[in-house]
Order: structure tokens, then C-alpha cells, then sequence
């Protein structure tokens, strides 16, 4: 529905003077409220805990405004067409991610993560503002498909050669840093499968043997991509970084039915998910414990050993209620390790409540719809493919952690994107960011080249 | 390709609707069996997140808080806290809550939505009310004079006013300081340990929670019944009851500690407590005319709340008339806890109905407002007021001329009765000393106080167990320090008629020195001379002085004694004797 009006949009191109839908003055405002917000939940959580605003409370939001300006300016300047929404969601839920932690740090103070955190996220947006002052477009990414493959196996597999933490190798440890490449490498590969599949489309679509109902396409064409999932869950399972390696398989079946529309692929990738989950859950002790606790979170308290995580966890979110307790009030910090990172979201439920936690499942929700929009205006398949690839890395994180700590599905250690304490995966998330906009900006921008493209982007779209 | 990505978005959607779904199972749903998951420390946390309510004794709180500053952050603390423990039990983060610390936790815990200032208000705002004063109706100086009174003995105190229900004093001795229980911790679980595994069991509330057998003081019970079903007509009419008595259906005979308890009247046989005269009594009146008279008095009652719960007292409701004939002296099964006799002490005093006794005066919120007042309310009508007149005039005679010399206070009219009950196996244990009594001033309309005292003094000699020896002076304290406070605040409208009663109660003439604060210097003497200062000597000896030297000898006549119950007749028999 958008794509076909997008590609209508050059052959009766606006004209000149008549302002685009660009609609950068929304983003500006729905930035101030996205900071007015931050910094009104960093004001609640110093009047609930010690009575008194933080004093600084103002320079907190002076510097978020700032980085969000800045961001905005970036924005304006080379992507002006860039989806309003984008940016603002990604400024709200980074915000409301320092403010939980922070009180979280109240609780915790020998441990302050929210300054570490706060450098990080400036950090993610200096790389938003490099990203899309640098990348023009986003197709020049498809040339480095093999490169990106290469750079992502070699970051996953660099933390196999230091020391494991909490059982799980993802850690690169330098000085006082602790590092996760394997963050950076969902983007990677997420550029590699776009730029593969849409470089093989038409192999992939056609050729290949039919077996039963389903058709398979040639060992030619899927080999390397199945050598390389293969290879990247090889490494995650030995590396015991469970959530990864379901983000990376959800990745690949979604990247790949989308490109080829086989439902099989679907059949086939679940069947082997299944198969794998097992295996893993049955053999691999980490796993086989953490499948244990889902399906009895509190199996721990009849055995007299107190409250697991878990449970910890599920106790937090029973407490929110409706309404939650209020920011500041609660005792999330029960949970005890990982509070700030993996468990984040039990802060969030337990102290804005189910309103709470519903407008942070939809602000999600909303980028990944802007994300899927993107792809859906765009006309070239490679960036297609891209904006739905990176906009289902999203989705499938929330579901995977925001489930997990809900008991939903068996916890995997994962951040919860923009809100949890993690520098790498903040880092990572503000690069998506830029990526999408950088594709909705491709995608809603009026178009002066010829409607070659776009036909041909009709009539596959009608196949 | 549009298609597939419309399908793989409406999958996103799939995944939000699952987790919008389990998050209104997890947060909605299974909120509350969450929330009260004993393992869910969230609950503790906002029970000791504020200071807890104080419990009031006399206007002033017994109880405080300090912030700990730990997770669970105000612990309890004890103003004088082994004196009031019976009163107020304990609130211990670790292990719970005790009596009225127990009865009225929502309420001083802050939890009770009666303190919220709207209805559903605390439901609304996620707050609680800050926690409210639980007013008691213990009287500091008796209770003080009780505890005194006991002096470390194992032994309880129970006084009640008649007319309402009050009790004005709970004691149960030896007690323990309940503020160390408060927190959490090695040093609490140490405490635990020590306070339950202590012989001397200080953290029994023995007032409330033990029973005893009763002995004489249940001759009362009996005496009632056989008035009220017409089995005594006249109390000075000799009965019908030889002396030795052969137990109905066996060759066991009961002695008497006392003499002249051949034939004798009721009236002398409560003067001078014939075991004979009570236990034949009894048998006229007949098993189900004795059970239905100890119910009136409260026995076989499980469900009294004061408002903490007291333990059963006992009548048993199937018996031979052997076993009856015991029971009617307050022996065999028969067990009372020293509320339950305080409450027949009540009956009588109070013309006999008994008042539902209390000991949570109101409650009130923190900032003073009432909450919840206790009304008076009826018990049971436990004898009819003929009944009770006459139990009175038996009583006082007891106590002018008869087994409770020690309980009489100049000036009043005081009616008491002794007991000493034999108990363990073939009545080895040493004797129970029990007294209860009540008293009422000379130009008072009605009795001000009716106290219970036990004491289970394993370190005396024998020799001093008696009801009349240890218990009286105790109970005598108790109800002298009653009829001071009753004239104090019946001084502002008869000031006059105030002056006149006062000197007996603050003055103290009968030369029992010391304030009322050491009733000790008039114990030890007790014992020692049968009739310790008392205003009109005694006739005779007092039996209190020939009733242990019995049931001493008792034991080692028969060494083989057979196994269980009966067994126990013949001596527990003798035993109630005083």
C-alpha cells in the first residue's frame, strides 16, 4: 500500500517549494517530549528515594537534549526524509533505560552503572550521528556482504579466547572495558544475509527439487548461507550465549522466507529449532538449568534454598500490578545479579506497573512497525531485506529477554535493547537506529530516477 | 516480497500479543499467590518499613521501635518488656507474633484498611496507614504487684474486673524479655534456641495457655451447681457425706486434710475445704448437672479470644461417679487455666454472670482517633444471683475465718478460696498452690477486682505449697493495689467517702512492711506461721499448715501405685485438700 504510492510519488514529483512530507518538526518536538519525560521519571526517582529532585537533575537533561539535538541536526541535514518516529522512540526508551538504572544505582552503591552507561549511550549516538553523516545509502552496504560475513564470524569467535563470565564466553575483557562483539555482529550478518539473499533472489525463489510439498532451493545457493548460520550458532552454543544464537536463528528464517516466501523454510527452520533447543536443553548444563527454572521458577523455594532469579523476577512484575509501584519504590533490586541488565524490565514492570510496561512493549512495537515500513516503501530488494532484518533483531530481542524474564520462555542471557545496562549492546542499537533511518529516509524520499525500478518492484511484489 | 514482509510483521505482532498476554497473566493474574509467595520478601519489607503501633498500658506505650537499617528496617522493641511479655508476646521479624502483638497485627502493622482515612484508599495509593496504638486494660501497678508478687516462682496471675470483663493483670512468670526476638539474625535464632529450650519455659504464657488442675478452687464450680439444682437447700444444713468417704464403686476412700467434715454443711465445707462434703456433692448433683454447670463457668470452651486464644479448660464430659466425685474437687481430668479461674472468682463477685473478658481496651490510629472499641459483653450466666449471693457470703468466711486468712485486706470485703493440687504421676509433682479471690470495698456497690493466682513452686519445701500460703498474699497484693486504683478514680465525685476507705489500701496497718512493690517481705513469713498477722486469729490451726503434710505422706504409703487414672485417685484426692 505504501510501496506502490512511494513509487508513485516521482512520476508526479512535488514541485519545487511545496514542502516535502518530511516532517522534521515532529521529530524535533517528539524529541523535547521523549527528554521531558527522561528526565521527569530521573526528578521522580530522586523526590521517592531522598525526598529531593537530584540536583542534577537539569544537567541530566540538558545533556540528553543535547545528544538528542544533536542526533536531530545529523538527521535534518542528511536524511531528511528519515521516518519522525525513529529517533524519538530510540531517545525515550534510552532515557527511561539510564533513569531505571540509576535507581537502580541507589540501591546498588558500590556498583554505579548509570555514568558508565551514560558515556556508552553518547558514545551510540556519536556512532548514530558518523553512521548517517557518513553512509549516503544504504546500498552501498551490499558491497560488503563478504567482508561483513568475515568481520562477524571473527567477532563472535575472538571471546572464545577469554575467560568466561557467568558462563558465558560473549566478554572481551581489556583493562577495566568488558566488550560483547557478539553484538555487533547481528548487524553484520544481518547486512550479509540482505545482501546475499537479494543477490540470489531469483535462484533462490526458483530453482531447486521439490520434496513432498515443500521446494527446496539448490545446495548452490542455500549452502553458504546454512554453512554460515551453522558456523555462527557452532560458536554461540560453544560460547553458552543461548539468546544470541535464537536471535541469530529467528534472524536467518525470517530474513530467508521474506526473500523467498517459502513457507517451508518456516516448517523446516522451527523443526530444526526444535531439534536444537532440545538438544542443547538436554546436554548442555548451563541450558539444562535455565529450562529447568522456566518450567518450575520456583522449585528452589520448596528445596528450601530461597528464590531464584526467576522467581525473584516474577515477583517483581506481580508487585507492579496495574499501576506499579511508582519509580523509586520498589525492590526489583531483590533479584540481585544482572538487576540492571538482563532484568531491567522487571524494574519497569514492577515500578510503572502493566501501563507501563504495555507503553514500553508498544514504543518497541512502533519501531519495529517503522522499521517493517521502511522496508516496505523501499523498492530494492537488498534494502528491503535490511530494514527488515534489523527491525526483527529488534523484535526478536524484546520477545527473547522480555519473555524470558516474564517465564514466558526459558531465560537467555540478552539485553533488553536501549534499556539495559550494556555498553555494546547500546552501541549496537544506536548503529541500527541509523541504519533504519538512513532506509526510511531512502524510502520516503521522492524519487527522481526512473520508474524502471519500481515496476520492477511492483510486479514482484504482485508475484 | 511485500506479502512475506506484511506476514513476517503480523509474526512481530504474534510475539507482542504473547508477551502483552503473559504480562497480564504474570502482573494480573497470578499477582496476589505471587505476592504471597512466603519466599516473596517484598511483603516483609513494607510490614517493617515503618515503625509498628504501640501497644498502651495505662496510657503509656509498652512497646518501640528502632530502625535497624537493614532491609527490614524497624525492629520491635520492650519498655520493661519480661513484666508485659504475657500482654503483649512478641513481634519478631523472624519468627512471628504473639498475643496481642498477634491478635491485633493488621492494626499495628498499619495493614488494617479500618486506618485508612477513605475507604480502599491504602488499595488506591499502594500506601499504608502508618500503624495504630492498640490500648490495653492492664493496670500498670497491679500487673507490677503480680509480677512482684510471683517473684521469679513459676506461677501466673490473672485479675479481672468482675462487672465488665477488664483484665487488669496477666502475669505468667518466669517470663522472658520478648525484644530479643525483634530482629534477624544469629543472635535472635540464639535467643529462640535458649527461650525454647529452657526448663523453665518463659515464653508459655501460663495465664492464657496452661492449665492446671484446679483443685479446691473448683469447689466453687461444684458448690454452684449443687445450689442452682437444689441438691443444697440450706448452706448451713448438714449434708448427708460421711467421713472417711469411699469413692462411689470402689474401696477407695477419700480423706480429708480438714476436721469436723463428717455431715458437714456446704458452708463449712467451703470454710474449711472438706474434700468429702464437695466430691459427695458432686455425685448428687450428678455427672450431667456438673457438666452443665462447669460449661456455664466457661470449661470445655475452645473458643474464647481475649483477644489472643486461651487454652481448653477441662471437664470431662464422660465419667464414672468415682471419677466424678474427683472431678468435683478439681481433680482427676479436670484442668483450668488461671483465666478460667479468675472468671469463676468473677461469677461469684459479679452475681453470677461472668463478663467476656478482655484485654484489648480500643484501638485507636496513630494519631489518636478511635478505631474500634471492645464493648462488654455477657459471657455466660454462670449461676443464678441467689447463687452467687450466697457463694459470696461462703467466700468471705473463707477468707475472715477459714483456709484464706492471708488474703484479707482491712477494710474490704474480700472473698477467696484455696487450693492445692496434687498432679504427675502418682502425685509425685509438686503441688500447684492456687487462690482465687475477689474483693470489694466497704462503701463500694459492687467488687472491684476477681484475681486467679497459681504457683508451681518446685523449689519450696512442700511444706509451703498451699493455696492459702503462697497464692493468698499474691492475690491480697494484687486486689489491694485494685481497690486503691477503684478509689482513685471514684475520688473526684465522693472524695469524702474516698478518704474514709483510703487509709486502709496506701497505709497498709497490718504491718506487712515495704511498699507494694515487695509483697516478698510478707511472704517468706507466710508459711512460717500459720496465721501471719492476720486481724482476728483463727480458732484453730489453719489447714494450709496440715494439708502438704498429708499428700507427703501419701506417696510413700503406697509405692505401688497402679498404672493410670484411678491410680491417681486416692492421692490426687488428699491432694486438693487447703
Amino acid at each position: 500500500m505504501t510501496a506502490p504510492r512511494s513509487t508513485d510519488a516521482p512520476a508526479d514529483a512535488p514541485p519545487p517549494g511545496v514542502r516535502g512530507p518530511k516532517r522534521r518538526g515532529v521529530e524535533l518536538v517528539l524529541l523535547l517530549g521523549a527528554v521531558l519525560i527522561s528526565v521527569c521519571g530521573y526528578a521522580e526517582v530522586g523526590l521517592a528515594h531522598d525526598g529531593a529532585v537530584p540536583p542534577d537533575a537539569a544537567r541530566y537533561g540538558a545533556g540528553l537534549g543535547l545528544l538528542a539535538l544533536l542526533a536531530h541536526l545529523a538527521v535534518r541535514l542528511r536524511a531528511p526524509y528519515a521516518d519522525p518516529l525513529l529517533l524519538p522512540i530510540a531517545v525515550l526508551l534510552n532515557g527511561l533505560g539510564l533513569v531505571l538504572i540509576y535507581r537502580l544505582d541507589l540501591e546498588t552503591p558500590r556498583d554505579q552503572a548509570a555514568t558508565p552507561q551514560l558515556v556508552w549511550s553518547t558514545l551510540g549516538v556519536a556512532l548514530f550521528i558518523v553512521v548517517v553523516l557518513l553512509l549516503r545509502d544504504h546500498r552501498a552496504l551490499q558491497g560488503y556482504a563478504y567482508v561483513s560475513v568475515a568481520a562477524a564470524l571473527a567477532l563472535m569467535i575472538l571471546p572464545i579466547f577469554f575467560p568466561a563470565v557467568n558462563g558465558a564466553r560473549i566478554w572481551i575483557r581489556i583493562g577495566g572495558l568488558s566488550f560483547q562483539p557478539g553484538e555487533f555482529a547481528k548487524i553484520l550478518l544481518a547486512v550479509f544475509f540482505a545482501a546475499y539473499l537479494s543477490a540470489n533472489l531469483s535462484a533462490l525463489a526458483y530453482a531447486g527439487r521439490r520434496i513432498w510439498r515443500f521446494q527446496f532451493p539448490t545446495w548452490r545457493v542455500l549452502g553458504p548461507i546454512v554453512a554460515i548460520w551453522l558456523v555462527s550458532v557452532g560458536v554461540l552454543v560453544l560460547e553458552r550465549d543461548l539468546g544470541t544464537s535464537l536471535l541469530f536463528f529467528g534472524l536467518f528464517v525470517i530474513m530467508l522466507y521474506v526473500a523467498t516466501g517459502r513457507t517451508g523454510w518456516i516448517a523446516i527452520g522451527l523443526l530444526l529449532a526444535a531439534a536444537g533447543a532440545f538438544l542443547i536443553g538436554s546436554v548442555e548444563p548451563h541450558v539444562h538449568s535455565r529450562v529447568e527454572d522456566w518450567l518450575d521458577p520456583y522449585a528452589s523455594i520448596r528445596a528450601g534454598d530461597g528464590p531464584g532469579q526467576l522467581a525473584q523476577s516474577l515477583f517483581a512484575f506481580a508487585a507492579g500490578g496495574m499501576l506499579g509501584t511508582g519509580l523509586g519504590l520498589g525492590h526489583s533490586v531483590l533479584i540481585g545479579f544482572a538487576a540492571k541488565s538482563d532484568f531491567i524490565l522487571a524494574t519497569a514492570g514492577e515500578e510503572l506497573g502493566l501501563a507501563g510496561l504495555c507503553a514500553l512493549f508498544l514504543l518497541y512495537a512502533l519501531f519495529v512497525a517503522r522499521g517493517y515500513r521502511a522496508g516496505l516503501a523501499l523498492r530494492d530488494p537488498f534494502g528491503r531485506l535490511l530494514a527488515v532484518g534489523l527491525a526483527s533483531i529488534v523484535a526478536l530481542q524484546v520477545f527473547v529477554i522480555a519473555g524470558g524474564v516474564m517465564g514466558l520462555i526459558p531465560l537467555t542471557g540478552m539485553a533488553m535493547p536501549f534499556l539495559a545496562q550494556g555498553g555494546s549492546s547500546v552501541v549496537t542499537n544506536w548503529v541500527i537506529v541509523a541504519l533504519l533511518v538512513r532506509i526510511s529516509d531512502s524510502a520516503r524520499a521522492p524519487r527522481p530516477e526512473s520508474a524502471d525500478t519500481g515496476e520492477l518492484a511492483r510486479v514482484e511484489a504482485g508475484r | 516480497m511485500i506479502r512475506y514482509i506484511r506476514r513476517a510483521a503480523a509474526l512481530c505482532l504474534l510475539l507482542l500479543a504473547a508477551l502483552l498476554v503473559n504480562a497480564v497473566r504474570v502482573m494480573l493474574v497470578e499477582a496476589a499467590e505471587l505476592d504471597a509467595n512466603p519466599a516473596n520478601r517484598r511483603t516483609a519489607i513494607a510490614r517493617w518499613a515503618e515503625p509498628r503501633g504501640e501497644i498502651v498500658v495505662d496510657g503509656r506505650p509498652v512497646t518501640g521501635s528502632r530502625d535497624s537499617g537493614q532491609q527490614l528496617r524497624w525492629e520491635r522493641t520492650y519498655r520493661r518488656g519480661p513484666l508485659y511479655a504475657p500482654v503483649t508476646g512478641h513481634a519478631s521479624q523472624t519468627y512471628g507474633t504473639t498475643m496481642v502483638e498477634h491478635a491485633e497485627d493488621e492494626l499495628l502493622s498499619g495493614a488494617d484498611p479500618m486506618l485508612a482515612p477513605l475507604p480502599l484508599w491504602n488499595d488506591l495509593t499502594r500506601g499504608r496507614s502508618p500503624g495504630g496504638d492498640v490500648v490495653t486494660t492492664i493496670r500498670a501497678s497491679m500487673q507490677e504487684a503480680a509480677y512482684w508478687g510471683l517473684d521469679g516462682k513459676r506461677g501466673a496471675v490473672v485479675a479481672l474486673e468482675p462487672s465488665s470483663g477488664r483484665i487488669l493483670a496477666l502475669v505468667s512468670s518466669p517470663s522472658y524479655e520478648p525484644g530479643v526476638l525483634s530482629g534477624t539474625g544469629a543472635d535472635v535464632k540464639d535467643a529462640w534456641a535458649r527461650l525454647t529450650t529452657s526448663p523453665n519455659q518463659p515464653m508459655l504464657n501460663r495465664a492464657l495457655r496452661q492449665t492446671y488442675p484446679p483443685g479446691s478452687t473448683f469447689k466453687i464450680v461444684t458448690a454452684a451447681a449443687a445450689l442452682d439444682s437444689g441438691v443444697v437447700r440450706d448452706v448451713d444444713a448438714p449434708t448427708d457425706t460421711p467421713d472417711p468417704f469411699v469413692l462411689p464403686g470402689t474401696r477407695q476412700v477419700l480423706p480429708n486434710e480438714a476436721r469436723g467434715c463428717a455431715d458437714a454443711s456446704l458452708a463449712y465445707a467451703l470454710q474449711w475445704s472438706c474434700n468429702t462434703v464437695m466430691a459427695g456433692l458432686g455425685v448428687d448433683v450428678g455427672l450431667e448437672g456438673m457438666v452443665e454447670a462447669a460449661e456455664r463457668f466457661g470449661f470445655d470452651d475452645t473458643t474464647l479470644r481475649v483477644p489472643s486464644w486461651v487454652a481448653k479448660s477441662n471437664f470431662d464430659r464422660v465419667m464414672s461417679p468415682d471419677q466424678l466425685a474427683l472431678s468435683s474437687i478439681g481433680q482427676f481430668d479436670t484442668t483450668a487455666t488461671p483465666l478460667q479461674m479468675a472468671m469463676v472468682a468473677a461469677a461469684v463477685a459479679n452475681t453470677g454472670e461472668i463478663a467476656q473478658p478482655y484485654l484489648v481496651d480500643r484501638t485507636t490510629t496513630s494519631g489518636g482517633a478511635t478505631v474500634d472499641r471492645t464493648p462488654r459483653r455477657t459471657y455466660r450466666q454462670a449461676m443464678s444471683a441467689a447463687t452467687a449471693f450466697r457463694l459470696q457470703r461462703l467466700m468471705v468466711r473463707a477468707v475472715e475465718e477459714g483456709t484464706g486468712t492471708n488474703a484479707a485486706i482491712p477494710g474490704a470485703r474480700v472473698g477467696g478460696k484455696t487450693g492445692t493440687a496434687q498432679h504427675g504421676f502418682g502425685n509425685t509433682g509438686t503441688p500447684y498452690a492456687w487462690f482465687i479471690a475477689w474483693a470489694q470495698a466497704e462503701d463500694s456497690a459492687r467488687p472491684a477486682v476477681a484475681v486467679a493466682v497459681v504457683v508451681e513452686d518446685a523449689e519450696a519445701a512442700r511444706a509451703d505449697i498451699s493455696g492459702g500460703g503462697s497464692a493468698a498474699p499474691i492475690a491480697r497484693d494484687v486486689m489491694r493495689e485494685a481497690l486503691r486504683l477503684e478509689a482513685e478514680s471514684r475520688g473526684a465525685p465522693g472524695a469524702r467517702g474516698t478518704r474514709a476507705t483510703e487509709p486502709p489500701a496506701p497505709a497498709r496497718p497490718r504491718g506487712a512492711p515495704g511498699a507494694r512493690r515487695a509483697p516478698e517481705t510478707t511472704r517468706p513469713a507466710a508459711p512460717a506461721s500459720p496465721a501471719p498477722a492476720a486481724p482476728a486469729a483463727p480458732a484453730r490451726p489453719a489447714p494450709d499448715r496440715t494439708v502438704p503434710a498429708a499428700p507427703r505422706g501419701a506417696p510413700g504409703e503406697r509405692p505401688s501405685a497402679p498404672a493410670r487414672k484411678p491410680s491417681a485417685v486416692p492421692r490426687g484426692a488428699p491432694g486438693s485438700g487447703g
